[in-house]
């Protein structure tokens, strides 16, 4: 995982609320096993017409928006399946840090693990936000996670919350299966005392 | 003091240190084909092994048509990851329930059928509606795909303990109303994100009194109130529904596993984070008129005027409803359907077909509606097929299909078309979730087969 910087990026307005993971990647592109590329099918059915040609229309297609790094959204964002699919696309088409009142619960920790960073911030906040960003194309927001602010044009600044162990890891970009490993002979130990026949001793083969 | 999910949850710590999440144990992790590949990919690149893959299960449900199981599929990327499931878990050796043949069918049918879930186990699975297993009274939930390649490399996960909710239904379930009922009736009164990370524990006399089938039901749709899971603490239901299972444990191991089961419902005074209650007098069967499985209503009710919301759910129901092609004070049991669908790892199970059949039973399909079942798993078909269930449906005019995922969200051939409308058992109800532009009404078997005959939404009692 790479390591997460400070960084000013153009912020793209999504006034839509329960935004779910379908509609951020459709289902009929996860039968692909590879997870490079998701970028381009990222809301594909709001940002392209049934003859596959841009909708003009779509705020991710205004052309100032094409640059975005920022995505401010409404409530629930992400809710649905769990696809990881979401998170991919998301951050291959160029996001790094998501902005919403709430993130369903799976999305969220997925987009820890991959380093895209979802914040929450209160409703009117965001309202705020969602004000300025229309108010004046290509608004940019600069993101401090490290010191957990957010700044931009027109004196805003905010504080973000973030769990402390989520902010170490996308700042110095951890491993978590490294870090896990580490570990190992707790795991082998844990193990062996709980090959109880509902536990992990319940193996294949009784049948 | 502690909750069930306590209990589980102590049980599982194999590392805790302050300031990172815990180091939980995964017991039995599930694996299918649409969200494995990419992790698989990953240990090969790593040079790193599957820790246990003893414990790790494979299935094939998502993409695989449920009309036939020839091979290549038509569709040559859905072949591509069937075959990469095939490769992946023999080459790591992962037991794997191949397409078509015994054990396979939807993984959160099939899993609890092999006895493969058990009471005060953790159990993952890169999929949302893995809580339908919390119903043993496991420790449930879903996982994306990077977490998939942790537990196949570690067997264990980092994870905070989420809070858990009481949710007590209180009263007995009225007749003609089943758990899909139950489950929906909930939902709309928590709000599709109103348990947002919560563990639920569901409580009362209704819950008690459902089979495994109809628990796992309600389990299932936990996520679509935001929960990470649903648990039923266990209890004589769950231990005579498990006995004798493939992979349930036997003779003295069976004796020592229902003692220990006996141990993990939470104590009397056990303290919950929040705890919500509804109460079923007035329940009747339900059924969504909108785009999320929170906007729901009685099947004699109407479709809702988006003035009597708040704010932002105002505009979701205005928009919901102009998706859903329904203005505001139709009459729910009036509004025509083109499609019935009978499956998926809400309802999919014999019990669900059972009832479903109960209605069909020496009736025809409207003119005009196509309807399928597509049971849950090899074995719940064999099952109904013994029973003669496949019959009833087919001489009722119903398609009789081969186990899957199907449309409950159409990565395979069975799709809804743009603008037709489905009467369907599956869990979610999202624009595009059937079929690109299809609209959705969720319900339950019984008033899926109802719609089917009717030709319209209908009120399964009119059939009792
Ligand atoms: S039946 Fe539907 S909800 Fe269940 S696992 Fe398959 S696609 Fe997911």
């Amino acid at each position: 995982m790479h390591k997460f910087n400070k960084f000013t990026g153009v912020v793209v307005p999504l006034d839509m609320a329960h935004v779910d993971t379908d509609q951020l990647v459709p289902k009929q592109f996860l039968k692909r096993t590879e997870r490079e590329g998701f970028g381009e099918v990222l809301m594909y059915h709001h940002r392209f017409d049934e003859a596959g040609n841009e909708v003009d229309e779509f705020v991710m297609n205004r052309p100032h928006y094409k640059e975005a790094n920022i995505l401010l959204a409404r409530e629930n964002f992400g809710s649905g399946s769990s696809r990881e699919h979401a998170p991919w696309a998301l951050q291959d088409y160029g996001f790094r840090v998501l902005l919403a009142p709430s993130f369903a619960d799976i999305f969220k920790n997925n987009c820890y693990k991959i380093g895209l960073l979802p914040i929450e911030l209160e409703t009117p906040l965001v309202d705020d936000l969602f004000k300025r960003v229309e108010a004046n194309l290509g608004y940019r927001l600069t993101v401090d996670l490290k010191e957990q602010t957010l700044s931009g044009p027109g004196e805003f600044a905010c504080f973000f919350a973030v769990d402390p162990f989520r902010k170490q890891c996308l700042l110095e970009g951890l491993d978590d299966i490294g870090l896990t490993l580490t570990h190992e002979q707790e795991i082998a130990e844990y193990e062996k005392e709980h090959a109880a026949p509902w536990q992990a001793a319940v193996s294949g083969g009784q049948q | 003091m502690p909750t069930l999910l306590d209990k589980i949850w102590d049980n599982h710590l194999v590392r805790r240190e302050s300031g990172r999440p815990d180091l939980i144990y995964i017991d039995r992790h599930l694996v299918h084909e649409v969200t494995s590949p990419q992790a698989f990919a990953a240990l090969r690149r790593d040079g790193r092994k599957v820790r246990r893959p003893d414990l790790t299960y494979a299935v094939c449900d998502h993409v695989t048509p449920t009309n036939s199981t020839a091979r290549p599929l038509a569709d040559e990327i859905a072949e591509n990851q069937l075959a990469s499931l095939e490769a992946n878990t023999a080459e790591f050796g992962v037991p794997y329930f191949g397409w078509g043949k015994a054990g396979n069918g939807v993984i959160h049918v099939t899993m609890p059928e092999q006895g493969l879930v058990l009471p005060g186990t953790t159990v993952v699975a890169g999929d949302s509606h893995t809580a339908t297993h919390g119903a043993l009274g496991a420790l449930a939930f879903g996982i994306g795909t990077s977490e998939v390649e942790h537990v196949l490399a570690t067997q264990t996960l980092p994870q905070d303990k989420p809070p858990c909710l009481a949710m007590r239904a209180e009263g007995a379930l009225p007749a003609g109303c089943g758990a899909k009922d139950l489950i929906l009736y909930i939902i709309g009164h928590l709000g599709a994100a109103g348990a947002t990370g919560f563990a639920i524990e569901y409580q009362g006399e209704a819950v008690r009194g459902l089979s495994m089938e109809g628990r796992m039901t309600m389990c299932n749709m936990s996520i679509e109130a935001g929960a990470r899971s649903g648990m039923v603490a266990p209890d004589e239901t769950t231990f005579a529904w498990l006995e004798g299972r493939p992979h349930a444990p036997r003779g003295q191991d069976w004796d020592k596993a229902v003692a220990y089961w006996r141990t993990l419902p939470s104590d009397p005074d056990a303290k919950f984070k929040r705890t919500e209650t509804v109460d079923l007098a007035g329940l009747e069967p339900m059924v969504t008129w909108g785009t999320n499985p929170g906007q729901v209503a009685g099947i004699s009710q109407t479709a809702p005027d988006p003035a009597g919301f708040q704010g932002e759910a105002a505009k979701a129901a205005a928009e919901a409803l102009a998706y859903q092609g329904l203005k505001p004070g139709d009459k729910l049991n009036q509004v025509p359907i083109d499609y019935a669908f009978i499956g998926s790892c809400t309802n999919g199970r014999l019990e669900d077909l059972r009832a479903a059949a109960a209605v069909v039973k020496g009736k025809k399909v409207a003119d005009g509606v196509t309807a399928l079942v597509v049971p849950g798993s090899e074995r719940v078909k064999a099952e109904a097929e013994a029973e003669g269930l496949d019959k009833v449906f087919s001489e009722a005019g119903f398609q009789w299909r081969l186990p899957g995922c199907s449309m409950c969200l159409a990565m395979n051939p069975d799709v809804l078309p743009a603008g037709k409308r489905c009467a369907s058992t599956s869990n979610r109800n999202f624009k595009d979730r059937q079929g690109h532009g299809g609209r959705t009404h969720l319900v339950g078997p019984a008033m899926a087969a109802a719609s089917a005959i009717n030709g319209r939404l209908s009120d399964p009692r009119e059939f009792m």
